[in-house]
C-alpha cells in the first residue's frame, strides 16, 4: 500500500514538472470553481447533455463500423446491424434513443436559461455559444435522419435542401451543390455521412469547450439570479453561498445521470421507436424517388419550426417567405440577451406577466410542433399563424414587457443558504 | 433592490389578459383535433408463444414466400429464435436450396414479378414496423380481402384498397364477398371502404365457396403470420425485453447508491 502511494505520488509529482498548467487549471474547472449551492432540478440538464454527446460519440464510433454510406446499401446495412451484428441493436438503439433524448435535454437546457435570465449581462456569450451548439445540433440531426436511407431520411432530406432553392437567384445552383447531384443521390448521403460523423462532431465539441470556458470566466448563475461573488469569505476570497463543483455537483450529476439513465434504458429497452416518434414507421420502407410518403413531416424535434414553415403562405410567387420565417425563428434566439431588459433575473422575482409570456411562448413552441402531427385545415393554419406571431412577438415586444409590472426584492444572498 | 412600477400595472394586467385570451381561444380546438379513423382490431399476436411463429414461419414460407423475400432475416436466425433444430428447417422451411445461414430470399425475379403484378412483391423484412399498428394492420389486411372483378387480379381488400396481391389464403379462408349498402346522403366517405359506389358494411362467405377453415381457424392462421412477421421486423426484440428488465433494475440501483452518496457528501453543505 505505502508502494502504491509513493508510485502515485511519484507519478503525479514527474507529470506535474512536465506540465505544470494541469492542476492549476484542474483546480480552476473543477476543485475551485465555485458554484452556487442552490442548483434544482433544472440545472441537471447541462451534464445531462454532455453525457448524451459522449454517448451519441461512442455508439457512433461503433455504427460506422458496419454502416456503408451507399445508397445500395445503407438501408440493408442498418438491418444488417439490427440482426446480424453482435449487440448491433443495442448500439443503435442507443444511438438513435439519443438523439431524440439530446434535443429533449437541451430544449430543457435553454428554457432553464430563459426562466432564470441565465443569458443576461455578463452570460451573452455563453448563451451566443450555447445557440451555435444548438444550430450545429440541428445540422448534425438532420444528416444523421438521412443515413439509414429510409422514405422519411429521404423526403425529410429533400424537403430540407428544396428550402436553399427557394433563395431568389442562387437557389436553384445552391440546392445542386448541396446534393451533388440532381436530385438527392449516393453523393448526397455520401457527403452527409462525412459532416454527420467528421465535420459536425469537430465542431460541437469545441463549441461545448468554449461554451464551458465562457461559462467558468463569469460563473454560474442560479434559480435565485443572484450574483454569488458580491459575497465572498473576507480571508480566502472564496463566495458563501459557492461550493467547489468536485466533489459537490460532480456527485450530484452523478446522480442525476444515473437517474437519467434509468428512464433512457427503459425506452430504449421497452419503447425504442417510442410510439414512432423517436423512429418512424415509414422509415422503415427503403427510400424511394418515386413515391412520396404522406403525411410528409420531420422528425418530432424540428416540428415546431416546421409548422412554422408549412404555415406562412407563399406570395408574389415565392415560397421563400416561410424559410425566412422559419429561419428567423431560430435566429431570433440569438439575439435574447438584448430583448430581455428586466432588472432582475430569475422568474422568482419577475411579475406575473413575465411568468404569463413565457408559460404561453412554451405552449405555444409545444402547440405549433403538435400541430404537424394534425390534418392540416384552414383553421389550424390560421391557429399556427397566430402562434407563429406570437412567437416573434414574444422575443420583438421583450424589450417593453420586460421592464413592465412589479419586481420583488432581490435577496442578497440566494434563499437556502444558513 | 425592488424595482416598483406601479404605473405600468395595468399595461401589464392587460397584456396578460390578452395572452390568456388568445390561448384559451384555442383549447377547444385542440380537444377536437385529435381524431382518426376506425381502430384496427387486435391481432394478439403473443411472440412468446413459439408454437405460433413456428406455424407462422410454416404458412409464410409455403404462402407468401413464392414472391416475398424476407431479405435480412437468415434460416439460422429463424432456427434459433423460433426453437427449432437447422435440420427441422432444411427440411420444412426452405424451398429454394438456400444454404441454413443465408437470408430467406424468394425465388421469383423481381422483374418478372414486376411484369406479372404491376409491382415487384416488396420485401417483408420489416413490414411489420412500417405501420403505426404493427402485427395489427398485417392480421387485418390478411382477413380483409374480397372480390372485386374490376380488380386485374379479381380481388381487392378493405384495409389497403387497390392492393396488387391476390388473396394467397382464399382456399383457406373461402372466397370473400363484401356486403353493402347505399351510401348516405351528405356522407362524404365510407368508413369502411367502399366498392362499386356503395358503402362496405362487411363481409360474407357464401355456401358453396367456403374455405378448408373455419373462420376461428383462418383467425389463428392470419394471427400466426402476422406473429411470424412480427418476430422477423426485429428479431431482437424478446431479447431486448428480457435484458432490459436487468438493466433497468440495476440502473435504479445505482441511482439509489448515487442518491446516497450525493447526500453523504452535501451533509456539510447548508
Amino acid at each position: 500500500m505505502n508502494f502504491l502511494v509513493k508510485a502515485l505520488n511519484g507519478g503525479m509529482g514527474w507529470v506535474n514538472e512536465r506540465a505544470p498548467g494541469l492542476m492549476p487549471a484542474y483546480r480552476k474547472h473543477m476543485s475551485e470553481y465555485y458554484a452556487p449551492k442552490n442548483f434544482n432540478f433544472w440545472y441537471y440538464f447541462g451534464s445531462l447533455a454532455m453525457l448524451v454527446l459522449v454517448n451519441q460519440i461512442v455508439t457512433g464510433i461503433f455504427l460506422t463500423m458496419q454502416y456503408k454510406p451507399s445508397a445500395a446499401e445503407a438501408f440493408a446495412s442498418v438491418e444488417y446491424i439490427m440482426r446480424d451484428v453482435p449487440g448491433g441493436w443495442l448500439i443503435r438503439y442507443m444511438h438513435t434513443t439519443g438523439a431524440s433524448l439530446f434535443f429533449i435535454v437541451v430544449y430543457l437546457h435553454m428554457f432553464r436559461a430563459m426562466i432564470y435570465g441565465s443569458y443576461q449581462k455578463p452570460r451573452e456569450l455563453v448563451w451566443i455559444i450555447g445557440m451555435l451548439i444548438f444550430l450545429t445540433l440541428m445540422a448534425e440531426a438532420f444528416m444523421g435522419y438521412v443515413l439509414p436511407w429510409g422514405q422519411m431520411s429521404y423526403w425529410g432530406a429533400q424537403v430540407i435542401i428544396n428550402l436553399f432553392g427557394t433563395i431568389p437567384v442562387i437557389g436553384q445552383g445552391l440546392t445542386e451543390w448541396i446534393r451533388g447531384d440532381y436530385l438527392i443521390a449516393d453523393a448526397t448521403l455520401n457527403r452527409f455521412f462525412a459532416l454527420h460523423v467528421v465535420a459536425l462532431p469537430l465542431v460541437i465539441l469545441l463549441l461545448v469547450v468554449l461554451h464551458l470556458g465562457a461559462l467558468h470566466e463569469v460563473g454560474s448563475n442560479n434559480p435565485d439570479g443572484v450574483d454569488i461573488k458580491k459575497t465572498k469569505d473576507p480571508v480566502t476570497k472564496v463566495p458563501l453561498d459557492g461550493i467547489p463543483f468536485h466533489p459537490y455537483y460532480t456527485v450530484k450529476d452523478l446522480f442525476g445521470s444515473a437517474f437519467f439513465l434509468t428512464i433512457a434504458a427503459f425506452i430504449l429497452f421497452f419503447i425504442p421507436t417510442f410510439f414512432g416518434i423517436f423512429i418512424e414507421p415509414p422509415n422503415f420502407v427503403p427510400a424511394n424517388p418515386m413515391v412520396t410518403p404522406i403525411p410528409l413531416e420531420p422528425v418530432w424535434y424540428f416540428m415546431p419550426f416546421y409548422m412554422m414553415l408549412r404555415s406562412v403562405p407563399s406570395f408574389l410567387g415565392t415560397q421563400v417567405w416561410g424559410v425566412l420565417v422559419m429561419g428567423g425563428a431560430v435566429m431570433i434566439l440569438f439575439g435574447l440577451p438584448w430583448f430581455d431588459r428586466s432588472p432582475v433575473k430569475s422568474i422568482r422575482y419577475r411579475p406575473l406577466l413575465h411568468k404569463v409570456m413565457i408559460g404561453l411562448f412554451a405552449i405555444a413552441f409545444v402547440l405549433l410542433g403538435y400541430f404537424v402531427t394534425q390534418p392540416g385545415t384552414d383553421t389550424l393554419t390560421w391557429i399556427a399563424r397566430l402562434l407563429t406571431l406570437f412567437y416573434f412577438l414574444f422575443f420583438l415586444t421583450m424589450p417593453v414587457w420586460s421592464r413592465m409590472g412589479t419586481f420583488k426584492a432581490v435577496p442578497d444572498r440566494v434563499t437556502t443558504h444558513d | 433592490m425592488t424595482k416598483s412600477f406601479a404605473n405600468r400595472r395595468r399595461g401589464s394586467a392587460l397584456l396578460a389578459a390578452a395572452a390568456v385570451a388568445l390561448l384559451s381561444a384555442l383549447a377547444p380546438f385542440v380537444a377536437v383535433a385529435n381524431e382518426g379513423g376506425a381502430a384496427l382490431p387486435s391481432a394478439q399476436v403473443d411472440l412468446t408463444d413459439k408454437a405460433s411463429l413456428q406455424r407462422g414461419a410454416g404458412l409464410f414460407m409455403s404462402y407468401c414466400s413464392g414472391c416475398h423475400s424476407l431479405n435480412y432475416q437468415r434460416y439460422s436466425r429463424t432456427a434459433q429464435d423460433l426453437g427449432l433444430t437447422e435440420d427441422q428447417v432444411e427440411q420444412n422451411l426452405i424451398f429454394t436450396g438456400a444454404r441454413i445461414g443465408e437470408t430467406m430470399a424468394t425465388g421469383l425475379d423481381p422483374a418478372q414479378g414486376e411484369k406479372w403484378m404491376g409491382k415487384a412483391p416488396p420485401d417483408l423484412s420489416v413490414v411489420a414496423r412500417t405501420k403505426h399498428e404493427g402485427a395489427d394492420w398485417i392480421y387485418a389486411y390478411l382477413k380483409s380481402f374480397y372480390v372485386d372483378e374490376s380488380r386485374p387480379t379479381g380481388w381487392n381488400n378493405t384495409v389497403f384498397p387497390g392492393a396488387s396481391m391476390p388473396h394467397v389464403l382464399w382456399e383457406l379462408q373461402g372466397v370473400q364477398h363484401a356486403v353493402t349498402e347505399p351510401k348516405h346522403e351528405g356522407a362524404e366517405a365510407c368508413p369502411h371502404g367502399e366498392t362499386n359506389g356503395r358503402c362496405i358494411t362487411g363481409f360474407g362467405i357464401p355456401e358453396h365457396q367456403k374455405g378448408t377453415q373455419t373462420p376461428e381457424e383462418f383467425d389463428r392462421t392470419a394471427r400466426d403470420i402476422s406473429a411470424f412477421l412480427a418476430y422477423v421486423g426485429e428479431p431482437s426484440q424478446m431479447h431486448r425485453e428480457s435484458m432490459g428488465v436487468w438493466v433497468v433494475l440495476f440502473l435504479a440501483f445505482l441511482t439509489f447508491l448515487t442518491y446516497l452518496l450525493k447526500t453523504e457528501y452535501w451533509r456539510d453543505v447548508h
